[in-house]
């Protein structure tokens, strides 16, 4: 090289690497990203620490859409709080209903019939695919896998399809009511159903197709943001990122509840516990969940959606007409509500984003002394600073996407 | 859940450690309750994840409760998980409403126990009003920084809060 600078008459000054440390300073730079930020999946702000692209400390800041939810519970009568815990985690709510109806079936020692046990399985799972599509499909679009997000999205359609056909609504169904569901499935709907769950998981195959060997996306996701295990726990962490870090802990295994004892899942565990992990099992999950709701579909089985218990459970419309004792009943119920002995429950369930808790507090009267959430994204974002320290900006967006939080739920 | 012979087992060994740390306990509805006394309830909690053969480990929740009537009124409560047994116990800590003016309630944070308990205790000081004694950053967590009462006790009225709109912005700001 040097000879041939000599040969066309440069002088070498001009090639000599100029000094890139020139500007380079030791300060760190603060910079705050959000809380309107494409990248922070909802109303999240982040004020970061940088030294160049390194991230070296993270405090995220919450609170921008707070709505006083669990202030608002204490002023409803019971059936009337189903509608407003719905919208705390609006992409899981089956589940934000199935945490608060069980919690209030356990107050008043309510059971409810094998039909409504299955049905409430099947949309907990329908409701975990749907949960892990948006995930999928918003967090590859932060990773520059553009492509995925009309994939993922196409299927979260057709579960919003089954959701409409069943309940009327496509989000925030009001579907599962203390004491069973509001009503039956449709005609047609098993059929639906079961040809959507045998199809999932030939999609789920697709999107592995599409990101499993994507040089990019492996290079982006591998090694990234490991916390461990430990460290998780301490942390309160639970769900697909802790799972991810080899912890075999499924709320749904480990507690009795609905139809779960009954069907056969695995629980997909990672080994690392980087984003590479959190991907595939997340992606796993999801066609675990298919093989429930195909399984939950099989031991269907006729008979009551809703327990028959006239105290807490609205009569049926049929009778309203013919029995003055169901009118009765349906006055009572619609407008005093019904009233719950003193007591208080904590019912968990294994959320999409991990446990799930309700707590319910009753006084004797018609209305909840106090509900409250444990919502896994609020006790899991305290995690993510330790998950995105000392990695690039880039990396953090990623790591933020992966750990998947809904901010209706962290805020409530 | 341990069942209630093995909720009042609990109790006898933590009064053998630590007398008067356990106030009552309660077992309703198939879940168990150990009442402790606020001023030792970092020696109750530490036993319950400490002992060995009970190993509490996981704090699945920590929230705030106002039991209105009642006195002592507010409840600090802990439900803690034994993830190898798959059994939970919840931890109350009954706190009394001080009679001062403006003086908050307060107990001991279990931070330094429970890293989780960081945003959960934040938040129950938030909504509250409940001051948790050597927290490392004891701020507003939901609410805004400059906000002023603490909204989910009982008797902060529902829709007290004014709401700003352009045609009564001058008002309210």
């Amino acid at each position: 090289m040097a000879d041939r600078t000599a040969e066309v008459g440069l002088s070498t000054d001009l090639l000599r690497t100029p000094d890139l440390n020139e500007d380079r300073t030791e300060e760190l730079m603060t910079v705050n990203i959000g809380p309107h930020h494409p990248a922070t999946h909802g109303v999240l702000r982040l004020v970061v620490e940088l030294e160049g692209e390194l991230v070296r400390g993270v405090k995220p800041i919450i609170g921008y859409v707070h709505t006083g939810i669990e202030k608002s519970c204490e002023d409803k009568s019971y059936w009337k709080v189903i509608p407003f815990v719905e919208r705390m985690d609006y992409v899981s709510y089956f589940f934000q209903m199935e945490a608060y109806c069980g919690a209030v079936e356990r107050l008043v020692g309510l059971e409810i019939p094998p039909r409504a046990k299955y049905l409430r399985t099947i949309f907990l799972e329908l409701n975990r695919i749907h949960s892990h599509l948006v995930w999928l499909g918003t967090t590859a679009l932060d990773l520059g896998a553009i492509s995925m997000l009309w994939y993922c999205f196409r299927e979260r359609d057709k579960i919003l399809d089954l959701f409409e056909m069943a309940t009327g609504q496509r989000m925030h169904t009001r579907y599962f009511q203390v004491g069973g569901v509001i009503e039956d499935i449709p005609v047609g709907f098993e059929q639906k159903c079961r040809a959507f769950a045998e199809e999932m998981p030939i999609r789920v195959g697709q999107y592995e197709a599409l990101l499993d060997r994507n040089e990019v996306f492996l290079q982006r996701t591998k090694g990234i943001g490991i916390v461990d295990r430990e460290r998780l726990l301490e942390l309160g962490v639970s769900g697909p990122l802790l799972r991810a870090a080899g912890d075999p802990w499924d709320l749904r295994k480990a507690f009795d509840y609905l139809a779960y004892p009954e069907v056969d899942f695995k629980i997909p565990v990672g080994t690392v516990g980087d984003n590479y992990d959190r991907y595939r099992v997340r992606v796993a999950e999801m066609v675990e969940s298919a093989s429930i709701v195909r399984q939950a579909l099989d031991l269907l089985e006729n008979g009551p959606f809703i327990a028959d218990d006239r105290k807490y459970v609205l009569p049926p419309r049929s009778e309203l007409s013919t029995s003055m004792e169901s009118l009765i009943h349906h006055f009572k119920l619609v407008t005093e509500g019904y009233r719950v002995e003193a007591g208080e429950v904590y019912y968990a369930i294994e959320g999409p984003r991990g446990e799930l808790g309700c707590f319910v507090l009753a006084d004797g009267s018609s209305k909840p002394a106090r509900v409250h959430y444990r919502d896994p994204s609020f006790v899991n974002l305290q995690a993510f600073p330790e998950m995105a320290l000392d990695s690039y900006v880039a990396d953090m967006i990623a790591s933020l996407g992966m750990l998947d939080p809904i901010l209706g739920g962290v805020d409530r | 859940m341990p069942d209630a012979p093995g909720l009042e087992l609990i109790r006898g060994e933590i009064e053998r450690d630590h007398p008067g740390a356990v106030l009552a306990t309660s077992f309703d509805r198939g879940q168990a309750a150990l009442i402790a006394d606020p001023e030792q309830i970092l020696e109750v909690l530490r036993w319950l994840r400490e002992e060995p053969g009970h190993r509490y480990r996981f704090l699945s929740s920590l929230h705030g409760v106002d039991y209105l009537p009642a006195d002592p009124r507010f409840a600090v409560h802990y439900e803690l998980l034994n993830r190898d047994r798959v059994e939970r116990v919840r931890v109350k800590a009954m706190l009394a409403d001080p009679a001062a003016e403006d003086a908050l309630p307060a107990i001991d944070s279990c931070v330094e126990l429970f890293p989780t308990a960081n945003f959960q205790e934040r938040e129950v000081y938030d909504f509250f009003g409940i001051v948790f004694r050597g927290h490392p950053d004891l701020t507003r967590i939901l609410l805004p920084d400059d906000y002023v009462g603490w909204p989910q006790r009982r008797d902060f009225p529902v829709g007290g809060e004014p709401v700003t709109f352009t045609y009564n912005e001058r008002r309210y700001g």
